[in-house]
């Protein structure tokens, strides 16, 4: 499959144009890394791309098809601060299973711990909530992730962990992902190829 | 080189109601022991919300009141009390905030950088102090009337930085200066730190990227599920062979320039009877499960396991 965004223009207001004219393409083999600076826009086009922000012009397409806006939704997007992404009231157990199940297998592939599941959202450390970000993000019918700094905030054993355990599924069940980060030497290691935001926003 | 700050054993627990009248104990910091000197940058290095920022809290004594502390923090050699807090912060002992929302919104950012003063002639000397700090980082007369949201990110921590120079302190502590910054801006913020190192004052940097520790620390503490594991010097840190603590080894290896190597393993939720790393340690004895290392001095490195010596004996 081949998740494409044509010509995407977008601002939040009058006085500046975040993104203009911005095309990228990736396949579900793929793994497209995407380097900014901080305020280029970089989170705004993952916003759209996961259909968050509607009122863009240009289009995005999946095999060349827009993407229907009530059923689920192909593209899932992964965020920075897993603990801003999760109801502070509800336990573990229902944010992970909000989607879909996980089976047990996988829980383990992504180190899920089952005594975490009856604890509240803030009483987990960043890594372990973003874990469990990431796997309610993989339900079957998910056919791009867009992973937006996900593991910033993290230490360097569990940026890897998540990395790899993500990586495998997603190679394994034809899952394409766009890594969007500003840390160079992490997307040289993950990436097939990195695009430089700023070469292709034609601002 | 004199010590500035000492930290002994210090742990810090919370209560907190869960549902209902049921209390909890949080232990968030347990047993830990750091310095700084003189002219030395100390960085204390652990993964975000595990904790590390309370030590700064309580170093200022600004800690909610539902905290629970025990061990001691010594400033120059005396017992840092809440007095004595109060009495040092701001002046001798001031901290770069984690972010731009510590600044106050309604408030011009200079009079911000130059904050509470008893009368007219302490503000006036303020003021020199504060244009002068403010020239040196860059930021002209123009900026002195603006509110926050007038600042870019990088001005807002210029801003930042000058509010905690204003008083000329001895000990700064830089809690999480860089996430969120471009490269331009780490690079900076970097120089910025190891210049207050040349002026003679000490830094304790609280940070969770290992690559900012690199840059600007002498030592660099290792923080893990709440202890401090390993305190060694920067230059043994290029190398996981030079350091001594498994995790660190571990740390250091997962470094995506050093092979993006994986460990499995996760930070235990609970206080464990034993060593903390256990779970996950690839060199534990029998010993470890059930009792605690304490940490200990070797060769000028501070470590806190039972094993290390054989296991890097063998290697």
């Amino acid at each position: 499959m081949e998740l494409k965004a044509n010509n995407i223009s977008f601002s939040y207001n009058k006085k500046r144009q975040i993104l203009k004219d911005f095309s990228l393409s990736l396949n579900s083999n793929q793994i497209i890394g995407l380097m900014g600076d901080s305020g280029s826009g970089k989170s705004t086009l993952c916003k759209i791309m996961a259909g968050y922000l509607t009122h863009y012009s240009g289009e995005v397409t999946l095999d060349g098809k827009k993407i229907p806006d009530k059923d689920y939704y192909p593209v899932q997007l992964i965020f920075q601060h897993p603990e801003k992404t999760m109801n502070p009231k509800w336990k573990m157990d229902k944010v992970l299973n909000e989607s879909w199940t996980p089976t047990q297998d996988l829980k383990d592939t992504f180190g899920l711990k089952d005594s975490w599941l009856t604890r509240w959202p803030n009483e987990l450390s960043g890594g372990e909530l973003q874990r469990f970000s990431i796997l309610r993000a993989l339900n079957p019918k998910t056919k791009f992730i867009i992973a937006d700094e996900i593991s910033t905030m993290l230490d360097a054993v569990t940026q890897v962990q998540i990395w790899e355990a993500l990586i495998n599924h997603c190679k394994a069940n034809n899952i394409g992902i766009l890594a969007v980060s500003h840390d160079k030497e992490l997307l040289d290691v993950i990436c097939d190829d990195i695009l430089y935001f700023d070469e292709i926003n034609n601002l | 080189m004199g010590e500035l700050l000492e930290v002994n054993n210090l742990s810090i627990s919370f209560t907190q109601y869960v549902q209902g009248l049921n209390r909890h104990d949080l232990k968030v910091i347990s047993d830990l022991t750091i310095d700084v000197g003189e002219s030395e940058i100390v960085a204390i290095l652990g993964s975000s919300g595990s904790g590390k920022s309370l030590l700064a809290h309580s170093i200022l004594g600004i800690l909610p009141y539902n905290s629970h502390v025990t061990g001691d923090i010594k400033y120059k050699g005396q017992i840092l009390d809440q007095e004595l807090k109060e009495k040092l912060r701001g002046k001798e002992i001031c901290l770069i905030p984690q972010s731009v929302n510590f600044l106050d919104p309604l408030m011009k950012v200079s009079e911000q950088a130059i904050g509470e003063c008893k009368d007219e002639k302490e503000h006036a000397e303020k003021k020199i102090r504060q244009r002068e700090i403010f020239a040196k980082y860059g930021l002209d007369e123009s900026v002195d009337d603006l509110y926050p949201f007038e600042l870019s990110g990088g001005m807002a921590r210029k801003v930042l930085l000058s509010t905690a120079l204003v008083g000329d302190p001895t000990l700064l502590i830089a809690d999480e200066p860089t996430p969120g910054l471009d490269a331009k801006s780490v690079e900076e913020t970097i120089t910025d730190i190891r210049n207050l190192k040349e002026q003679g004052k000490g830094v304790l940097l609280i940070t969770h990227e290992i690559d900012v520790a690199l840059k600007t620390a002498d030592r660099i503490a290792i923080f893990y599920s709440g202890y401090v594991i390993e305190i060694n010097k920067v230059e043994n840190f290029k190398n996981a062979d030079n350091v001594l603590h498994p995790y660190t080894k571990a740390l250091i290896n997962s470094l995506p320039k050093n092979g993006f190597n994986l460990t499995e393993g996760v930070q235990p939720l609970d206080e464990v009877p034993g060593c903390p790393y256990y779970e996950n340690c690839p060199i534990r004895i029998d010993k470890c499960a059930n009792t605690k290392p304490q940490l200990e001095e070797h060769d000028g490195v501070m470590i806190r396991c039972f094993n290390f010596k054989e296991a890097n004996d063998g290697t």
